[in-house]
């Protein structure tokens, strides 16, 4: 098939960006969106221009580094699939796409379609784990019996990736779903309540200080998030934060 | 005196890791504030050993090319972690892990390294659940453990089909914690480039900054390279598209042993080619096989027609079908080892029998688990008599909670619903067992240049059993380097900050900035891979799934021409300045143009077949690999001299005095 591509082009963080436009022909059903991009590249360097700068490292939906917002959704039009996992059997021949990085000001662009999501990790830095040490003295692993529906709730909040389409799917560019995950994953685990008043309160700090906006609960997160990360996160999130608030 | 020392302790294996960590030296607390640690790679390896240093109270500075430590390619490993438990109170042990793990691995690994990673594999688990790791739990609350092949017990720990994004998170987490403490510098977009050796210790690195492009200097009293296996030399392979030999190939250059390079994994369930375009593989995990059956038609005339899409898959009667490897290896079956199962399956597809339009695909059936779950759900959930139709539906939900995510990734990518007709498999590159050589210590053969991880060759020997590269990512990084490193690292508690302006950082800096202004400076006539997948063709078709002395010959003049066409006409677009993504990988790929010779040369060296290693002249009538114990027991490794065709094989001989040396047997 035969397509349009409009593409977000920016030299460096510095400099100021603008949509080009490519045609690009040959493209399969059964290349993956990314592979279209590479294929656009390769013919971009024999021409001895710059390739497009994107971030992809597994190309299997787990390593979260995607970032390209296409055709106004973060991850394109299917649903709980990242930018790489996206087949171009979703396109049709003669149409026009729009291809941009996930925008936030808490992710400013450094090249192209890349941008910097370090944000994340401060977040995580201010409390995303069990304050234990990792010595392997601690209890035998059966010691502890976990419920498994609530071992099950806690696997489902741990598997975010981490690649920010919640923030770009949202209007207020808010980390809600992303901070929660972690939060609940660990709120839900009896090994993670001992310092759950201090993670929660740290975390959500950080998320401000970061300068990602409030949820004003559209769902629009839940909605484009690749790995399905239940809205309800946040609901456990606010309950979490209203409890280690009113402990002082 | 042979130059490779293995400094393996004395005493019986099951009490050598206890003596050896009772007799090593350590560091008092006050003066491993004055030691810096510079790790390079964060996955399980180099994450789990960063947060365990820094822990310790080393100042440590850990290195990635990804934007966070969390997008390491660990983060991609879906079935499982072995460890020793026996929870399942199945006559599991650490003798029958160790066991298990050197008769996988074709008796070419190292006793007390296997022991020492059984011993410990355990307190893994113990670690990881402390740390909120969400591992799947029975309704009683307990673990839950699953089946992987070359076993015959359930000793394999999980979390959905993401263990390896859990366990990631866990160390990046206990990383993150250190980075909060300030003991721990995370330096993301940043690639190692080389090697500083200051009077013949590893003394720090060059890195490049991604990002602004600028050359940088680090100092420290030690180097750990957690960098990851070199699968990408073959271009398509399940590991990540930055995944690379870079900091070990450099590291071999300065002096490090690079072992066993030809031994490869070539994991049997992936996900077939598609085309030309393809730039990677994926992983259908080995958990599949614990409930698929793997099979090809009986009749030649079936395949085609399944070929030519005129007959379906479920349309073949259960007496037309050939379960290949249940009727090679009846003990194990389908989970028979990895290296074993994917000869199979070529051996099936070269002779006629694939089912995909290339003919390189087997399928993977879930039909039969399908019905026995639903029945056993039907029967638990108090329906009597049930229909067809509802034993289906039962047992699809089943196998949708423990596959789920497996089988929606490959729907998404295949365009077929694996529930209704069975999956489309084909061997793909997925692991490398050869690596830098390590002593017990997990130290190379330079003085202060430690690896852990996929990078060592330590642990799996000529094939890796499934579900062993996290346990060994995690004890290599949790349990054994941050004690092991202590004894070396107590001769330099006197030595005080080392300056990085000083004639080698001087030296190295400078060859890294020749080497670049070389590469940006080629006559411009194709792209970086263009030579990446040429590389990876000639890999692939004599390297890989079966080697003769002929092709490996031919291998080695092909990769040495096509590295000096790499030099002069490779086409680099922008400049060195700030970032550009094809400069990045134009220095991955020069590497990967040596290690291929390298690898070639080490597969054409040894004239036997184990694991992985599958050399054509030497086999059984049955096509059963032959090993030749008396003349390649042993360790390759090579010593750098300049280019790969001169280095230099010192071997490091294997003695076993705990276990039987067997033809592995799994029929």
């Amino acid at each position: 098939m035969n397509l349009q591509l409009k593409i977000w082009r920016q030299q460096n963080a510095g400099s100021k960006g603008k949509m080009v436009d490519y045609s690009i022909s040959g493209v399969e059903s059964d290349m993956s969106f990314l592979e279209m991009l590479d294929v656009l590249n390769e013919s971009l360097i024999n021409k001895g221009e710059e390739p497009i700068a994107f971030d992809h490292d597994c190309r299997e939906g787990i390593c979260g580094s995607c970032s390209l917002m296409i055709n106004g959704e973060p991850h394109g039009p299917d649903r709980l699939i990242t930018a790489c996992q996206l087949h171009m059997r979703k396109f049709k021949d003669g149409d026009t796409i729009v291809i941009e990085p996930f925008r936030a000001k808490a992710f400013p662009v450094i090249k192209d379609l890349i941008i910097d999501r370090t944000a994340f990790d401060r977040i995580h830095q201010a409390g995303g784990y069990i304050s234990v040490n990792t010595s392997g003295n601690t209890v035998d692993a059966n010691a502890i019996p976990i419920d498994k529906h609530k071992a099950d709730e806690a696997m489902d909040a741990a598997t975010c990736i981490g690649c920010g389409a919640c923030v770009a799917a949202c209007k207020n560019a808010s980390a809600m779903l992303f901070t929660s995950a972690k939060v609940a994953q660990f709120a839900l685990l009896p090994q993670g309540r001992v310092e759950a008043t201090e993670r929660v309160q740290n975390m959500v700090r950080q998320m401000d200080l970061e300068g990602f906006g409030n949820c004003t609960n559209t769902g629009a997160c839940e909605v484009e998030c690749p790995k399905g990360i239940s809205l309800e996160n946040i609901a456990r999130m606010n309950r979490e934060y209203l409890m280690a608030t009113s402990k002082g | 005196m042979n130059v490779l020392d293995s400094k393996i302790p004395t005493g019986p294996l099951a009490e050598k890791w206890t003596k050896h960590k009772n007799e090593i030296d350590l560091v008092n607390p006050a003066n491993k504030r004055n030691i810096n640690v510079i790790i390079v790679g964060t996955g399980l390896a180099g994450a789990s050993s960063a947060a365990t240093l820094a822990e310790l109270g080393y100042n440590v500075k850990t290195f990635c090319y990804q934007d966070s430590p969390r997008r390491a390619h660990s983060i991609a490993a879906q079935g499982g972690i072995n460890a020793s438990k026996n929870y399942q109170g199945d006559g599991d042990s650490d003798y029958r892990l160790f066991y298990d793990t050197i008769k996988g691995g074709d008796y070419r690994s190292r006793e007390a390294n296997v022991y020492r990673l059984a011993e410990v594999s355990g307190n893994i688990i113990d670690q990881c659940v402390a740390q909120g790791v969400p591992f799947a739990r029975e309704y009683g609350g307990l673990l839950d453990n699953r089946s992987f092949g070359g076993v015959l017990v359930s000793r394999t720990f999980y979390a959905k089909g993401q263990t390896g994004q859990q366990l990631l998170l866990g160390a990046y987490g206990a990383m993150n914690r250190q980075i909060q403490r300030g003991k721990i510098k995370s330096y993301t977009r940043h690639e190692m480039l080389d090697l500083v050796l200051i009077d013949g210790k590893a003394r720090g690195i060059i890195a490049r900054d991604l990002v602004s492009g600028e050359i940088e200097r680090h100092a420290a009293h030690a180097v750990v390279l957690a960098t990851g296996g070199y699968g990408n030399v073959f271009y398509l392979s399940t590991m990540a598209m930055g995944c690379n030999v870079t900091a070990a190939w450099r590291a071999h250059r300065r002096g490090a042993f690079f072992a066993n390079p030809c031994f490869t994994q070539i994991h049997p369930t992936c996900i077939p080619v598609s085309g030309d375009h393809q730039s990677k593989l994926t992983l259908m995990s080995e958990s599949l096989r614990n409930d698929g059956r793997i099979w090809v038609p009986k009749r030649l005339e079936d395949a085609q027609n399944i070929r030519e899409g005129k007959l379906k898959p479920t349309e073949l009667k259960e007496e037309d079908r050939d379960y290949f490897l249940e009727r090679r290896y009846p003990a194990f079956g389908n989970l028979v080892p990895r290296d074993v199962a994917s000869r199979a399956a070529k051996e099936r597809c070269d002779a006629g029998f694939g089912v995909n339009k290339t003919g390189e695909a087997v399928y993977l059936d879930f039909a039969s688990a399908i019905e026995r779950y639903g029945k056993e759900k039907a029967l638990t959930s108090g329906i009597k008599n049930s229909d067809k139709n509802t034993i289906t539906r039962l047992g699809e939900e089943i196998v949708a909670a423990k596959y789920g995510n497996l089988f929606q990734m490959y729907e998404k990518i295949v365009d077929e619903n694996p529930y209704k007709t069975p999956m489309m498999i084909y061997p793909a590159v997925h692991y490398t067992m050869g690596g830098l050589w390590v002593d017990y210590n997990l130290q190379t053969t330079i003085p202060g240049c430690y690896s852990a991880g996929e990078a060592n060759f330590s642990d799996h020997g000529a094939n890796r059993l499934g579900a062993s590269a996290l346990m060994q990512g995690l004890a290599d990084g949790y349990f054994v380097l941050p004690y092991t490193i202590g004894d070396y690292l107590s001769d330099d508690i006197q030595t005080g900050p080392i300056s990085t302006d000083s004639p080698e950082f001087e030296a190295v800096e400078n060859g890294i900035n020749e080497r670049i202004d070389r590469l940006m400076s080629g006559s411009g006539k194709h792209p970086v891979d263009y030579y990446h997948k040429k590389l990876g063709k000639i890999m692939w078709n004599k390297c890989g799934m079966s080697r003769n002395a002929e092709d490996l010959k031919s291998a080695i003049a092909e990769i040495t021409a096509l590295r000096k066409d790499f030099w002069e006409n490779v086409k680099i677009p922008g400049s060195k300045e700030g970032m550009n993504t094809e400069l990045e990988k134009a220095g991955r790929v020069a590497d990967f143009l040596e290690l291929g010779e390298l690898f070639a040369k080490d597969a054409l060296q040894r004239n036997e077949s184990c694991g992985g290693h599958f050399r054509e002249e030497y086999q059984t009538p049955e096509g059963e690999a032959l090993r030749d114990d008396e003349n390649y027991k042993y360790v390759a490794a090579w010593e750098y001299k300049g280019e790969p065709k001169n280095a230099v094989l010192h071997k490091e001989e294997l003695i076993y005095e705990n276990i039987e040396v067997k033809t592995r047997s799994y029929k």
